[in-house]
């Protein structure tokens, strides 16, 4: 594992410590010994910016759903329609859109739209398997957001749900938003998540 | 975007008339630890020169400016691979571009080289894709492709695209498909349809002979699906040349029409909005009055379960080249069929048969070569390549197989190149005692769809024999 920590000073990153490590490529060989190729390994730290994002993924670790809605009065498709994702410039007009909370509207609302039931996973994963995608309906959302569905219950198209956070020591990820079926009691929560605050 | 303009409907044509001259394949595998990419590449080319009797040499001196698809860089560790590629074909100092839109790709690379030549630029172009899929392991394979979801919002979600991508199944398959036992084995015919094809293709590699009973016992990748419903990963390329009409007939005798439009939608699932169905030549305000009544669940459109891309690509093409319905002016077509389901979704989305009604076209029989029920022609055959179930999906040479294919089928000259027993021994393969000419009798216009993932992109190429264009 690389040893570094990264911080903006004055609008530039300043890093310190090892963002990659150096491995020895190695030989591919076929069995009578003759020469195929090489191997490339490779362990490296990308930076990256959530940009006008980051309240929406800082939301999310402090137990609230923050959308955007376009409030410009002449967007003749989308005025007044809230997006979750959340979109930091209206898909049609492009301005600014305004950021909403939606945490009150999503604890009432939120269905599976669809789901899927996933046992496999791809490198780097970090949820548990089978992942339970489920993507959600709020009453209001224009959009369809994608998540994961914790708890015992097998997703259903329909289902009432409700979102839970990983507030406590959140991944600063998407990961850190998942949703419970409604009836879920606090206590019975995985660890490290809660309901919204 | 939900709404449109009148400007943005504009049904596109090229300022002069472009013209497939000849294309080509490699050899398809799920890895090729003794061949290095342009190896690859120089086995596509060489293939589409001899195709029309010339040597390579002879072939590249027509050639003005390349296009060249290749999805993923990180899967081959090489940041414009498409400049390595460009000079071991020795096509320097020719101007050269990449194309990258996902499983599309392919199609894309056609769109933009055919382009090139409907504006005059050049008199005749190189379109050329492959992939690289085998340099890492498969679990490494899926978080690459994850990352071509969007890397904050999706790809954390397990690092594998099946998630994103097969919810669309699931509503697909709950909405329209209402869980019906039936509609599963319908899935699995595709599949068996697919490798049964390809077994009688020497280009691809997993042609074999399955019943539907096999699909349903293989096992399950992301319920309703199975793993014999997913499609191939593979290595390989295809190519194709296109050129003005002059040029095409100084190369050729019989070059063919082409067409090739493009539509696109949220990269995001997430993202889709609802809208009224944009609709297609064979279509009316009727066709879908009732449609939420019928199939409850099936209110939002596209919802997930159509691709507004393909349905737009189809828009534009249809329109352009006077295809009234698919079923009655194509011979032939070549599909995208990633995954069975959303294969039935494209039947839709391109007007093989209206939202809803997809299966029927598998259950029909009209998909077939022959069709099952009646012994007699398929009204439209789909995917006589074996497709990326069966044939092969090396994600930026796919979409060209896929025009090639048709090509073979339109010029009359399927079963010569498919059946040729020097070609079964040059990919070490036995060609099967058993073969069958899949040639389509007297085809004379095709289509094949390029598909993204999730929908993102997707392209509509139609090759057309001259005298049978619709247009004029
Ligand atoms: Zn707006």
């Amino acid at each position: 594992m690389s040893d570094y920590t990264i911080k903006v000073v004055e609008g530039k990153y300043k890093l310190s410590g090892d963002f990659h490590t150096i491995e020895p490529n190695k030989p591919i060989l076929d069995t009578a010994g003759k020469l195929c190729g090489i191997t490339n390994p490779r362990n490296m730290v990308y930076t990256h910016s959530y940009g006008g994002e980051a309240p929406f993924f800082a939301g999310i670790t402090k137990g609230r759903l923050i959308a955007t809605r376009c409030d410009n009065k002449d967007c003749k498709d989308s005025y007044e329609s809230v997006f979750l994702p959340f979109r930091i410039h209206c898909p049609d007009c492009l301005e600014r859109t305004t950021e909403v909370d939606i945490t009150d509207i999503a604890n009432k609302s939120a269905r599976v739209y669809t789901f899927m039931v996933c046992e496999r996973s791809g490198a780097f994963n970090t949820l548990e398997k089978p992942i339970r995608f489920v993507n959600i309906e709020f009453e209001g959302v224009t959009t369809i957001l994608m998540s994961y569905l914790l708890g015992k219950q097998e997703p259903k198209i329909g289902m009432k749900v409700r979102p839970i956070f990983r507030t406590k020591s959140p991944t600063y990820t998407i990961t850190d938003l998942a949703f419970v079926p409604a009836e879920t009691a606090e206590k019975d929560l995985p660890a490290g998540f809660t309901f919204s605050k | 975007m939900i709404t449109f303009s009148k400007r943005q409907l504009k049904i596109p044509k090229f300022a002069r008339d472009v013209y497939l001259v000849t294309g080509g394949n490699s050899e398809f595998r799920r890895a090729f630890p003794e061949k290095r990419t342009e190896e690859l590449c120089i086995d596509a080319l060489q293939e589409s020169a001899r195709y029309i009797g010339m040597t390579a040499a002879e072939l590249k001196k027509y050639i003005h400016t390349c296009y060249y698809g290749h999805f993923a860089d990180h899967f081959g560790d090489q940041l414009l691979g498409e400049a390595v590629i460009h000079d071991r074909l020795g096509l320097d100092p020719l101007g050269t571009i990449g194309v990258k839109t996902g499983g599309a790709t392919g199609g894309s690379t056609i769109w933009e080289a055919a382009k090139a030549v409907a504006s005059g630029y050049s008199d005749c172009t190189l379109a050329m894709g492959w992939e690289r899929m085998d340099e890492v392991p498969t679990d490494e394979g899926n978080h690459l492709i994850s990352c071509a979801a969007d890397k904050d919002w999706e790809t954390p979600l397990g690092h594998i695209y099946t998630g994103y991508y097969a919810v669309m199944a699931q509503k697909y398959w709950q909405v329209y498909g209402r869980e019906e036992e039936s509609f599963r084995r319908t899935l699995a015919e595709i599949s068996v349809k697919n490798h049964g094809y390809a077994y009688h293709n020497p280009f691809g590699h997993a042609g074999f002979k399955i019943t539907v009973e096999d699909v349903l016992k293989s096992p399950v990748v992301a319920y309703p699906l199975r793993a014999l419903d997913c499609c191939l990963m593979s290595v390989g390329a295809s190519c194709v040349i296109l050129a003005d009409k002059e040029t095409a007939y100084q190369m050729c005798k019989n070059p063919l029409l082409v067409y090739s439009t493009a539509g696109s939608h949220t990269l995001r699932p997430a993202c889709r909005r609802d809208m009224d169905i944009p609709l297609l030549p064979n279509e009316t305000g009727e066709t879908y009055k009732n449609l939420d009544r019928e199939f409850p669940g099936g209110e939002r459109y596209p919802g997930f379960t159509g691709f507004l891309a393909a349905r737009m690509a189809a828009y534009y093409a249809y329109n352009w080249a006077r295809i009234k319905d698919p079923s009655e002016d194509l011979d032939v077509v070549e599909l995208h069929d990633a995954f069975t389901i959303s294969d039935v979704q494209t039947y839709e989305d391109i007007g093989i048969r209206p939202y809803g009604k997809g299966r029927d076209y598998v259950e029909s029989g009209d998909c077939y070569h022959t069709n099952p029920k009646t012994g007699k022609p398929g009204r439209l055959p789909a995917n006589l390549s074996g497709g990326l179930i069966g044939c092969m999906h090396a994600v930026g040479a796919t979409g060209i197989m896929q025009v090639v294919d048709v090509m073979y089928q339109v010029h009359g000259r399927h079963a010569e190149i498919h059946g040729d027993p020097e070609r079964w021994k040059r990919y070490g393969k036995q060609k099967p005692k058993d073969w069958e000419d899949l040639q389509v009798k007297g085809a004379k216009r095709g289509l094949a769809i390029s598909h993204a993932g999730v929908g993102s992109h997707v392209t509509c190429t139609i090759l057309m024999q001259p005298d049978a264009r619709l247009d004029k």
